[in-house]
């Protein structure tokens, strides 16, 4: 840029003399720095959720069936102002058509409302606290060294004299609250969940139950207004013109009459479902399920219900709004950590199928993950004589062995191996099996680095049991190991 | 144990994160937002067990009041439904006139209490209010204690399993 002078001030000068005869951005480059624009945390977001105007706007990933509710609030409701409310409100009064349209604002507002907002989710754990989380449990479960016994994935809290079971998230590494739910089309933990509604596009929660409420009982009154006044407009013109011309006068009416027929069963229903779930503090979740009802025994009762119907429908609706705990429009802080991904820190709890039935692409997951652990696990752990009795498996420690040493570079503690040589080393698995030959060549050289990986007498077992390994063995392992690809690659 | 006296910034700058204590949600109430006044071990020797109980039983305290279902609420409630929730894009709800206070007093506690004995509380509500986050620092110059020789094996163990991916 400036030509080789050696004296600072005089380079200042002639830098400053150039700038002013050309434009302004040759002296801003050297003095702007290139940084990438900070992030805000709703583009990093891990669960399923589509963020519009910049993060104030939050739905599920599917919102077709919403613009098609959308689409018939609408248009219904457009044809009523247009086609019956000018005969309605010449011929009986204006009030009809203000009254209306006070409850579509009503409706649109409290729709737009439980469709955007966050529906209470809970964020996932940061590493610290997942970490924190599996030593708890294993110092609950006693030894964690070798065996793969079903940890506690639940713990038992007493709540007005009701034991209630809390679950362990596997994707959000948390115990859920009680009255907390994992949505599996949003693959979210939501506090207080009541259901994920596709008419709404969202989840329904803690944080937008009473606009879904709301949102539903002014629903029914529009519909059954909508539905009176539409009748009323054709009986009033048919006492004039005839039933079949006052139909063909406002052809309208009669998509209006149709659309808020089918409407009103379906709708007022579900208004009066959930008057009775809010009278009775319960969720739609826990209804379904039964949690409180008096069939499950004579003790069970509903440890959240303050007694009496009015304390209950006023704490649902008009009690306190707590706030989103996701920050979406926050800034993504150079110095916290993002959460890691599922597989950080599974080690061996991907295990039994037994209780939570919750998350089933999760439990999917995790029990891959636990084949692929269980395959691979025993020959890491640092006992010869596994090695020389299992035949099909020693073909693998041969492939895993130099995976293990590139993946890591320090020593970890045995239990968090498994998880990662058997992620990189199932991709690696394949296109090795040809090359194993070579390999058992290698191990000794490259063992040594992961401290008590690989005994130092395996080499020569493994070089043995290479050649006693059948042609059907391997075969197994390979079919194994796709079936094993596969799963990970459809889920 | 040292008791020098740091200021917060000097803490970060001087000090290396050691370890993290978590204090869990306290659910024998119900829903509502409670932490266990349950002293952890790892604290025994930084802190007086006294003053940990009442920062903790303040905090509670706080949160039962932006959740308390009463009188006021329930005008915010149906003053808000009245303007089919409108209200809400220019006031600000009770909780988080709260939740304000209580960012505020976790400030004041981490200057005067935690900061000077090498702690720092993390706010609930950047946790998802799951837990109260307790950072302990040591000092670099300092000679290695048994908590950093333990903490350095459980961060190096989660380092190094998150390093491997």
């Amino acid at each position: 840029m400036t030509p080789g002078s050696g004296s600072g001030p005089m380079k200042d000068c002639e830098y400053s003399q150039i700038s002013t005869h050309s434009s302004s951005s040759p002296m801003e480059s050297p003095h702007k720095k290139k940084k990438p624009a900070p992030k805000r945390k709703w583009e990093v977001f891990p669960g399923r959720n589509k963020f519009f105007c910049n993060g104030r706007i939050m739905m599920a990933r599917q919102t077709g069936v919403f613009y098609l509710t959308l689409v018939l609030i609408l248009v219904t409701s457009g044809l009523f102002f247009a086609f019956d409310c000018p005969y309605l409100s010449e011929n009986i009064t204006p009030a009809i058509p203000a009254i209306g349209g006070i409850l579509f604002f009503f409706v649109m507002g409290t729709l737009l409302r439980t469709s955007f907002s966050d529906p209470g989710v809970l964020p996932r754990a940061t590493p610290d606290e997942a970490a924190d989380l599996e030593r708890q449990i294993d110092i609950a479960n006693g030894s964690s060294s070798g065996g793969y016994r079903p940890p506690p994935r639940t713990k038992e809290v007493i709540i007005n004299g009701q034991t209630v079971k809390l679950k362990y998230c596997f994707t959000c590494k948390i115990f859920r609250p009680p009255r907390a739910s994992h949505c599996s089309l949003c693959d979210n933990c939501v506090e207080r969940f009541d259901h994920h509604c596709p008419w709404v596009g969202n989840c329904v929660g803690k944080r937008n139950y009473r606009f879904f409420y709301m949102f539903i009982l002014s629903l029914s009154f529009l519909t059954v207004f909508i539905f009176a006044f539409v009748i009323t407009h054709v009986i009033l013109r048919s006492q004039q013109t005839g039933f079949l011309n006052a139909l063909k006068d406002s052809p309208a009416s009669v998509l209006e009459a149709v659309v808020c027929f089918f409407s009103v069963w379906s709708i007022v229903g579900l208004s009066g479902f959930h008057t009775y779930l809010i009278s009775s503090n319960q969720t739609t979740n826990e209804d379904i399920k039964g949690s409180w009802s008096n069939k499950r025994g004579k003790e069970n009762y509903n440890p959240y219900s303050y007694g009496n119907i009015f304390t209950n429908c006023c704490a649902a609706l008009c009690g306190p709004l707590s706030p989103s705990l996701i920050d979406r429009r926050g800034f993504i802080q150079p110095d916290t950590p993002q959460l890691a991904g599922p597989s950080n820190g599974i080690t061996m709890y991907g295990a039994t199928q037994s209780q939570s039935n919750m998350c089933d692409q999760d439990q999917c997951i995790q029990s891959t993950k636990f084949v692929l652990q269980a395959a691979a696990t025993p020959l890491l752990q640092s006992e010869p004589s596994i090695t020389s009795e299992e035949l099909p498996l020693p073909g693998k420690t041969t492939i895993s062995g130099p995976c293990a040493t590139l993946t890591l570079g320090q020593p970890t503690p045995p239990s968090s191996m498994p998880n990662l040589t058997s992620d990189s080393g199932l991709t690696d698995m394949i296109p090795l099996k040809e090359e194993h030959e070579g390999h058992q060549f290698l191990t000794p050289e490259e063992a040594p680095s992961p401290p008590g990986m690989l005994p130092s007498g395996s080499p020569i077992i493994h070089s043995h049991t290479m050649h006693v390994l059948s042609l059907a063995s391997q075969d197994s392992l390979h079919e194994d190991s796709v079936r094993g690809l596969v799963k990970l690659s459809s889920v | 144990m040292a008791t020098e006296v740091h200021s917060l910034q000097e803490l970060r700058r001087s000090a290396s994160l050691a370890t993290k204590v978590f204090v869990q949600r306290d659910y024998s109430d119900g829903t509502t937002c409670q932490f266990q006044t349950k002293f952890p071990p790892e604290l025994e020797s930084r802190i007086e067990r006294q003053l940990f109980e009442e920062t903790v039983k303040t905090l509670n305290s706080f949160y039962a009041e932006a959740e308390k279902i009463g009188g006021s609420s329930y005008l915010e409630g149906c003053l808000a439904c009245a303007t089919a929730y409108f209200i809400f894009l220019c006031m600000e709800t009770h909780y988080e006139k709260v939740l304000k206070k209580i960012s505020k007093y976790i400030q004041e506690q981490n200057e005067k209490i935690y900061a000077p004995r090498g702690l720092l509380l993390t706010d609930p509500l950047e946790r998802g209010m799951r837990v109260i986050e307790i950072s302990i620092y040591e000092d670099r110059c300092s000679s290695g204690s048994s908590s950093s020789g333990s903490s350095s094996s459980s961060s190096g163990g989660g380092g190094g399993g998150a390093g491997g991916r």
